[in-house]
């Protein structure tokens, strides 16, 4: 099959990978592509929306999967769909709310494909009560080292099924997925922001909402000191009744590579000053699209070029409810003491755990820091990879690109059960990625 | 023309396997029309009926197509029309092996002739009847700016798209005297399964882009037209250049 050299990153821009890419435009290519056993391996990637390596493959193969774009089946009495990996979740979106219908895990961006939502376990903002994708996730159809498609659901092949959510690609190449839908009563939901004025407070907030809100997503303050330490705008929805109409919305687009000192602790602290002031005190409530609600970033093309060639690291974690109250605070703390500054900052809860061998959700709360790549980052990361660990936590891959091996085995107790599966379906290992080989995730690397 | 009656249309995509075919067969039938889907691979090509059938709430058929079995055409015209209703015809399907390839292997230019140009006469002399009697309708021919000269890189493949512009041209006049519009599109470099990979391409157009255009440009009436536009500009440099000095250029 044609290949096409290229140097590919993932959302966070570091690390770089030189690699063949594949584009089929249906399964039967796809499965020739894999037959031909690609040298150096090969992995899927679809809207290279992960931050890291999860979707990169260095000197070896990539499978672009974007091509594959078509909806198969719509059932509104079951609320399911069926359809191939590369739809976006925006595509998707604009195919099921004038139905009536939605995605039931919606991450916040669109530009994520539906393979890889399932290849990582996507959750929302609706964690506590719908749990992530892979809990929806009905049946699918994998492209698998051999070059045949395998069938796997809840009762079928169960193991292949738990390995390949959240799987990061290494099983295959999720050909059809079945997917359970939740209703959509209108296009819209109506969203209450307020403040909170520092950790205590704002933990508070989230455990008596998540509960109650079916949606809520929290915003910090990471460079606020003393008594407005972990400020923040807590954000809870609700399905609103009634659609509103939506505005095309024009999209602007970073055009360039911006210097690397334009983010800086003082810019990113004035810029989170009016964040939380545009809230008044009191808070505020209005009804929004629901695109705008779930992809608030996607309306600035290429935001990740804010933070110049070097890229960015992203860091997300969650860590149980019982030790959630020293964990973020000390996760906050070292970020606090490291000067870092964090453009972006989200902290919500998380229901319960995920359906797959290595699904990042826990019960408990999640932080999701992003960093420009500069010097002095990777230790940061280090000591946030400790004190995670030291909560019984644990770090989302789809973020991640600096995760030990031995912190990752650690945070994910089923991985021999993934391993099992991966010496069962690819025991030549085929599927391969930057990200496998960093953290040994087959285990025969030294 | 009488394609604005009030009869829901069909349009026929010869190569709908193509990704600018899919693309067309979604905005068609988004522009609510039903689609028949053409090509060889059905079994997959059902999967592209799904899906336009679900998006646009409208009928999507497929039938079996060789262009290179044209003993065939005849009945696969037969087939499609016996759905009923106005027809509309998008084709698309062609075939591009490297002139190398070609210089080894006389079959491999035969059959570059074969899907290219005989294939596409083959099958558009079997449905011109019908788009006769019906007395209106749109063809699109998905061409190549490589029809406008031979070059060195791809003369048989050229040479084929070249004999289907003049082909176009005839028809064009021939249907004319029943209102039916022959719209022929020379593309330039396109984001497709065709040419994925190749070195040297520059300015690429999307497959949704260049589906658009087909359809506009039918809409319209349009006879020939480049896509992208600044094609045309290329093409005439590329036209106005002395044979004696053309021969020595590898372009
Ligand atoms: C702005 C932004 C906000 C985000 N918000 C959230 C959020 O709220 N919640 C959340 O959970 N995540 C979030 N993410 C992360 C993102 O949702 C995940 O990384 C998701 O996996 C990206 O999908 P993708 O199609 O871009 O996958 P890629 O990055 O291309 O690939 C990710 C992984 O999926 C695998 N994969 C892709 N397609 C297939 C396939 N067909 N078969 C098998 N494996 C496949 C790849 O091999 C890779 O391991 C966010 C990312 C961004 C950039
Ligand atoms: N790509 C470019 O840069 C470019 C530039 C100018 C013009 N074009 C023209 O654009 C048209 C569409 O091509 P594309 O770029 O979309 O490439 P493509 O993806 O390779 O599509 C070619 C189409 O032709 C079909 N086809 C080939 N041989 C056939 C046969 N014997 N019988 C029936 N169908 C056959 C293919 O069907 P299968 O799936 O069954 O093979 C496929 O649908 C072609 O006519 C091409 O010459 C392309």
């Amino acid at each position: 099959m044609k290949a096409k050299e290229l140097e590919i990153t993932g959302w966070g821009r570091f690390p770089r990978a030189k690699s063949l890419a594949l584009r089929p435009e249906k399964p039967a290519a796809a499965a020739a592509a894999v037959r031909a056993r690609p040298a150096g391996g090969l992995v899927a990637h679809g809207g290279g929306r992960s931050y890291g390596d999860a979707a990169l493959n260095d000197n070896g193969h990539v499978l672009l999967t974007r091509r594959l774009d078509r909806i198969l089946a719509f059932d509104p009495e079951r609320a399911e769909l069926v359809c191939e990996p590369g739809l976006t979740v925006t595509e998707l979106q604009d195919f099921l709310i004038p139905r009536g219908f939605m995605l039931p895990a919606v991450p916040g961006t669109g530009f994520a494909t539906i393979g890889g939502a399932v290849a990582n376990d996507v959750h929302g903002k609706n964690h506590d009560r719908h749990g992530s994708i892979g809990d929806h996730l009905r049946w699918f159809e994998l492209l698998t080292a051999d070059g045949d498609f395998r069938r796997a659901g809840p009762e079928d092949d169960p193991a292949l099924f738990a390995a390949t959510i959240g799987g990061v690609g290494l099983t295959g190449v999720l050909i059809t997925l079945c997917i359970g839908l939740l209703p959509a009563p209108s296009n819209a939901v109506r969203v209450t922001e307020m403040r909170a004025d520092n950790l205590d407070h704002f933990l508070r907030l989230l455990t008596q909402y998540r509960e109650r809100a079916t949606y809520s997503v929290g915003w910090i303050d990471v460079l606020a000191r003393g008594e407005r330490f972990g400020r923040g705008i807590l954000e809870i929805a609700e399905p609103a009744a009634e659609s509103v109409p939506v505005r095309a919305g024009r999209r602007v687009r970073v055009p360039l590579d911006m210097p690397g000192f334009i983010l800086n602790r003082w810019s990113i602290g004035a810029m989170n000053a009016c964040y939380f002031h545009r809230i008044p005190a009191l808070g505020r409530d209005r009804v929004v699209p629901l695109g705008q609600f779930f992809h608030p970033l996607d309306r600035v093309l290429d935001w990740n070029r804010m933070y110049g060639r070097a890229g960015f690291h992203q860091f997300q974690c969650v860590v149980p409810d019982a030790q959630a109250e020293t964990g973020i605070r000390r996760l906050l703390e070292a970020v606090g003491e490291s000067r870092a500054g964090s453009f972006l900052a989200v902290l919500k809860t998380m229901g319960g755990a995920g359906k797959g061998y290595l699904s990042f959700p826990m019960r408990g709360f999640t932080l999701a820091l992003d960093f420009p790549a500069r010097p002095g980052v990777r230790e940061l990361m280090a000591a946030l990879e400790a004190i995670t660990l030291e909560h019984g936590g644990r770090i989302y891959l789809a973020k991640d690109s600096c995760l030990s091996p031995d912190g990752f085995a650690r945070m994910y107790p089923a991985l021999p059960e993934l391993r099992n599966v991966l010496s069962r379906v690819d025991p030549q290992g085929v599927f391969e990625s930057d990200l496998a080989r960093r953290l040994h995730i087959r285990g025969d690397q030294p | 023309m009488s394609v604005a009656s009030g009869q829901r249309r069909t349009w026929i995509v010869l190569g709908a396997s193509s990704s600018v075919g899919r693309a067309f067969s979604r905005q068609a039938a988004a522009g609510g029309s039903d689609v028949i889907l053409a090509g060889r691979d059905t079994d997959d090509l059902q999967r592209t009926a799904a899906d336009v059938a679900l998006r646009a709430n409208c009928r999507a058929d497929v039938v079996y197509f060789d262009a290179e079995s044209t003993k065939d055409h005849a009945k696969f015209v037969d087939d499609c029309m016996r759905r009923g209703g106005p027809m509309d015809v998008f084709l698309l399907f062609g075939a591009m092996p490297e002139q190398q390839a070609i210089d080894q292997d006389f079959a491999l230019a035969l059959q570059t002739i074969g899907v290219n140009y005989v294939g596409a006469v083959s099958v558009l002399s079997r449905l011109v009847p019908h788009l006769e009697a019906q007395g209106g309708g749109r063809v699109v021919v998905l061409s190549s700016v490589a029809g406008d000269r031979g070059r060195l890189k791809n003369y048989v493949y050229g040479s084929a798209k070249g004999a289907l512009n003049l082909y176009l041209q005839g028809l064009r006049a021939r249907l004319a005297r029943s209102n039916v519009s022959v719209t022929t599109v020379k593309a330039g470099f396109l984001d497709t399964d065709m040419s994925y990979g190749m070195p040297g391409l520059f300015l690429v157009a999307p497959p949704e882009a260049c589906a658009k255009a087909c359809l506009e440009l039918s809409a319209k009436g349009r006879e020939v037209a480049y896509f992208p536009r600044f094609w045309w500009a290329i093409m005439t440099i590329i036209k106005s250049i002395p044979e004696r000095i053309f021969k020595r250029l590898s372009i």
